[in-house]
């Protein structure tokens, strides 16, 4: 997994993007987005809203033309017949017919994608049980909860086995327990070998679900690599002391800067390089008549990583 | 909370341009188009009857009888075929010319001026001796023959003033002489029978309505039906397939809609994702509209059989030849509507502008022989037109398939061209 700027083309990957550009009028969406994803890699693509993820996503899935760049599906050309047999799309509506049963559904997605007669009955019997709606085969869509309908419409996506999926925000709209087999679903996949891109605007789910995972913002592939990777390069190995206070006559802001952070009403942040930094921000409060109420050290995640690079909270 | 609700519903549709400026257009459109059929606009819209002319006479007074008849404005009188370059100078309508010209729908009536008609043109006295004039007509059009019959007995009566001089001195002189008693007796004697024949025919509708009987005029007409046989009604086939293309237009743009609701889904995406490309789709979305069309007229026209009593199984090779081309042409209007439209209120408000547009024209919603002549000619650009010419030549004056040729020709040729128009609209729905 990496950005195809810093590194060599590798041979047949699952995906091979090299400096998108897509404009709308004056508006440009993608800016030059390169990239690469490996083989078995479940790969997450966050972004704030606008930042050219919808974009990106349907350049890959051939319904959106770049103005320049070029996207490769295990080789093949975006639109090929190739790139369409190895590229499974689960978009974020529910793409589906409402008046069909479950299995009407599966039986016309699949001959869209080429299958028929034993092989698409093997692949509806196999889509059935990996969404666990067999018993609602022959229910019409529109009597389904929303899970199931989230989960037929993934399994609409996937009937004919594709190697890379591409999960766009599979969950919106689910409950816990829709959304934990949906997790589970996607793990079997991954189990399986195949090649996931996964978009969500759930932070827990990233770090759940993806091996790497790639910030894009303006355009542009901000940030690339593993979740440890991406907190280590914005942040290094320093923590998050946050240490809230009781109003006194101390200029807070004044004294946050000399101990090397920012101060915000009562509460201040600072940067520490070890947790035991903590005792000689506790002594120097002390000294200076700060009456503490509460300290918290926290550790950089995800959402951290996606705030400092962005300026926006995953699901603003 | 009322004007709440009011306010939403008005910002719901402004914000649909196209069904916002519908709402307005269509009800004007279609005033207009009533307005043009019925309220008689102006001279040039007056429908006008065709009427073929044969003079078996060739005297002095038929042709005077063919001039004033010309320029009668309520008749198109046409005494000769249309010139061709094999035939610059076409012949005179004969009677058999004549018969076979209406029964192949080029006009609705001919009238054959008898031989004998310059030596006794017209009659005062029920009975008298009078030459007989012959209408020729297709029952499917009722009024021709009608105004055909009233307006030569007006044309008779108010254009050929020597003729009647001529007539009413010879009446005055067989009638009354020299005004003698018996001379009054005589006229008294008439003027009796004239009455007793208008009294008999208020007690007797029936013989009232027969022109053939008693006085009937200054001059005797026949109607001779010419076209249908004993079929029961000549309008059966026009109405199942007029109504019908009118509703298949409606189902087929509700079908073609079909694509507007998957591109809204999504599932437009996710098909064109797959191994379907857009020519596939409309293609297959094609099929599905004609075989839907042609199901529809089916039925309709079984209803047709099975209700009135239209002569539908002796005519299955040129229904079937006549409902396939016209389901493909209204599938192919289903296809352009929906590709032109971006919402389902759009495609309601637009296809039902113009389908209603097409049917009033087409003849679908009234008789084409209440229409003006302009109007007749803006309904050949319509389908339900092509479509009721072709069900009337099969049901109606029995023609051969070949005689479709026309209306196949025109029914396929536009549904190709408005599928590929459709088509290159379909591009927006391909990519970004």
């Amino acid at each position: 997994m990496r950005n195809a700027h810093s590194a060599g083309t590798a041979p047949v990957l699952p995906l091979h993007i090299e400096s998108l550009v897509k404009r709308f009028g004056a508006t440009t969406a993608v800016a030059g987005a390169s990239l690469e994803i490996e083989a078995g890699a479940c790969f997450g693509l966050l972004g704030p809203n606008g930042a050219g993820k919808s974009t990106l996503i349907r350049s890959i899935v051939g319904r959106v033309r770049p103005d320049s760049g070029t996207v490769s599906i295990f080789g093949h050309t975006v639109g090929s017949a190739g790139a369409r047999t190895d590229l499974g799309w689960v978009p974020q509506e529910l793409a589906l017919y409402p008046l069909l049963t479950c299995r009407e559904n599966l039986q016309a997605f699949g001959r869209y994608q080429g299958l028929s007669g034993r092989k698409l009955d093997d692949a509806i019997a196999w889509c059935l049980e990996w969404a666990s709606l067999a018993d609602r085969a022959k229910s019409t869509v529109k009597t389904l909860s929303g899970g199931m309908k989230r989960r037929l419409n993934m399994a609409a996506g996937l009937i004919h086995r594709p190697r890379l999926i591409l999960l766009d925000e599979p969950t919106v709209g689910v409950d816990p327990q829709s959304r934990n087999r949906i997790f589970e679903m996607v793990e079997a996949l991954h189990a399986e070998g195949a090649t996931i891109i996964y978009t969500t605007h759930y932070m827990e789910e990233a770090e759940r679900l993806c091996d790497t995972i790639a910030v894009i913002d303006h355009g542009r592939i901000i940030a690339l690599g593993s979740k440890e990777a991406l907190v280590g390069q914005v942040f290094g190995t320093r923590s998050w002391v946050t240490m809230r206070v009781a109003p006194g006559p101390v200029d807070l802001a004044a004294w946050a800067a000399v101990q090397g952070g920012t101060a915000q009403e009562n509460t201040v942040l600072v940067s520490v390089e070890r947790p035991s930094a903590i005792g000689a921000l506790l002594e120097a409060a002390a000294r200076d008549r700060l009456e503490v109420l509460d300290v918290t050290l926290q550790r950089p995640n995800l959402e951290s990583v996606f705030l400092h690079l962005t300026g926006k909270e995953l699901r603003a | 909370m009322i004007f709440t609700i009011v306010q939403t519903s008005f910002r719901a549709l402004r914000r649909d341009r196209g069904a916002f400026l519908m709402a307005f257009i269509l009800p004007i459109g279609f005033f207009t188009i009533f307005g043009f059929v019925f309220g008689g606009m102006n001279a040039s819209t007056t429908p006008r009857v065709s009427v073929l002319l044969v003079d078996q006479d060739r005297s002095a007074a038929s042709r005077e009888l063919i001039r004033a008849l010309e320029r009668e404005p309520s008749l198109d009188a046409i005494t000769h075929p249309k010139a061709t370059k094999d035939d610059p100078h076409p012949a005179d309508y004969t009677e058999a010319a004549a018969e076979a010209a209406v029964r192949n729908g080029d006009a609705p009536a001919a009238l054959v001026i008898p031989s004998g008609f310059g030596e006794n043109p017209i009659s005062f006295a029920p009975g008298g001796h009078r030459p007989t004039f012959t209408i020729l007509h297709d029952p499917s059009d009722p009024v021709a023959a009608q105004v055909t019959a009233g307006l030569l007995q007006k044309t008779i009566m108010t254009s050929l003033p020597l003729m009647m001089a001529e007539a009413g001195t010879k009446y005055f002189t067989s009638w009354i002489g020299r005004l003698t008693p018996e001379q009054q007796k005589q006229m008294q004697g008439g003027l009796a029978q004239l009455k007793e024949y208008e009294r008999e025919r208020n007690a007797n509708p029936q013989a009232k309505a027969d022109t053939a009987e008693g006085f009937g005029g200054f001059v005797k007409v026949d109607l001779r039906d010419v076209v249908g046989g004993k079929k029961r009604s000549p309008m059966i086939s026009y109405y199942a397939a007029g109504i019908g293309v009118m509703f298949l237009l409606f189902t087929a743009t509700a079908a073609g809609g079909s694509l507007l609701d998957e591109a809204d889904s999504g599932a437009l995406d996710r098909v064109l994702s797959a191994r379907v490309s857009m020519t596939t789709l409309l293609a297959g979305k094609l099929v599905w509209c004609t075989l839907l069309a042609v199901a529809q007229l089916a039925i309709m026209f079984l209803w047709a059989a099975l209700i009135f009593h239209l002569d539908l199984f002796p005519h299955v090779p040129g229904f079937l030849v006549m409902t396939v081309c016209t389901a493909f042409a209204v599938a192919s209007f289903g296809m352009l509507l929906a590709s032109l439209t971006k919402t389902r209120g759009q495609l309601g408000a637009f296809s039902t502008l113009i389908i209603l547009t097409m049917s009033a024209l087409g003849g679908s919603m009234f008789p084409k022989f209440l229409m003006s002549n302009a109007m007749l000619i803006a309904g050949r650009f319509t389908f339900n037109s092509w479509a009721i010419s072709g069900y009337t030549k099969v049901f109606w004056r029995d023609e051969p398939i070949r005689a479709l040729g026309p209306e196949v020709a025109v029914l396929l040729v536009s549904g190709v061209v408005l599928l590929l128009v459709a088509r290159w609209f379909a591009r927006r729905w391909e990519w970004a």
